[in-house]
């Protein structure tokens, strides 16, 4: 029984604690590729120190073809890097860097259940990268945007010639950023937010 | 996924690391796992008592104020499903209340709130 005999400050620090009244929250989902700079854009939009939360395939996995008829449970962690945005004394946003790749999907359906949207990060290296998460975010009807991280030594096409390449509809904004700057991560953002405001109001207008 | 400093600056002693079934009370899977979301807010309702499991006492004192279930399960260095389970048992008990659940969630992200839409722009706005 020692529930009082520890002075650990488990939890957050006091800078980082939520107003009391806050009651709404919102999850948005930073996906793509491995190095593509998710976590990059986490911790620069964050307020925390980004944390990281984990989950293990033994139990999600359940129903995944490749454990199919296999004894021995395998255990395969996957971890999270998640940050947080507070707007004002009600709402908070987090955010949530998630990786891309199919072998990861197990962890996808606690992520992008309930997401508001998703940011879909891609690397002009590597635009195939991209293509797994947009399918499934498709699949969830999750509505996104994808931003091009700005890489220095990677190649800048023009917007119509990396739509055409991402096979990315007109409604769908696609945007530039730096992961590594505030402003930057916060105007991909805004963007999100923008297309889901349109999106939002123009089904409310309709007849 | 990046590596990095997970948590590095912690520095209490863990002790003997505990099983997860030990943790968990031999559950897998939480009844709640649809009630409670990543984001969902964990407030506490009541003071830690004695004869809780130490896990139950720290999530009732980290939760004074609002503190997502993700953030709950980073400080534990707990998984998700883990963390769950022991939030299940402490809204049993309506030791904790939870803010915005997993249905909540998914209702507002299939018509999300004009207003928490400005709310959000506004909010980055000034970022």
């Amino acid at each position: 029984m020692d529930y009082n005999d520890s002075e650990l400050p488990l939890g957050p620090r006091r800078e980082d604690l939520l107003p009391t009244s806050t009651e709404r929250s919102v999850k948005v989902v930073v996906v793509g590729g491995f190095g593509v700079g998710k976590t990059t854009m986490v911790r620069s939009v964050s307020e925390i120190r980004p944390l990281t939360t984990e989950e293990t395939m033994t139990q999600a996995g359940v129903g995944v073809d490749d454990l199919f008829g296999v004894e021995r449970k395998t255990e395969t962690t996957v971890a999270m890097d998640f940050g947080r945005i507070t707007l004002d004394d009600r709402l908070v946003l987090y955010l949530f860097g998630t990786p891309g790749q199919q072998r990861f999907w197990f962890l996808w359906n606690g992520v992008i259940a309930g997401a508001l949207g998703a940011v879909v990060l891609v690397d002009t290296r590597r635009l195939e990268d991209g293509f797994p998460a947009m399918d499934r975010l498709e699949q969830g009807g999750v509505p996104f945007v994808v931003a091009v991280n700005n890489f220095p030594d990677a190649p800048v096409y023009p917007a119509s010639d990396l739509r055409a390449a991402l096979d990315l509809p007109d409604h769908v904004p696609l945007v530039d950023c730096d992961a590594r700057r505030l402003d930057s991560g916060r105007d991909v953002l805004l963007t999100l937010m923008r297309h889901l405001y349109d999106s939002a109001t123009a089904t409310s207008e309709a007849p | 996924m990046s590596g990095g400093d997970r948590k590095g600056e912690r520095d209490w002693e863990e002790g003997t690391p505990v099983p997860l079934y030990v943790v968990t009370g031999g559950r897998t899977e939480a009844e709640d796992a649809q009630v409670l979301d990543l984001v969902t807010l964990i407030v506490a309702r009541s003071e830690p008592r004695p004869g809780m499991r130490p896990e139950h006492v720290s999530i009732l004192r980290m939760c004074a104020n609002p503190l997502s279930v993700a953030e709950v399960s980073a400080y534990l260095d707990l998984p998700f499903s883990a963390v769950h389970v022991l939030l299940a048992d402490l809204l049993a008990e309506s030791l904790v209340e939870a803010r915005q659940t997993r249905t909540a969630h998914v209702t507002a992200a299939v018509e999300p709130d004009v207003e928490i839409l400005k709310a959000l722009i506004d909010g980055l706005q000034r970022l």
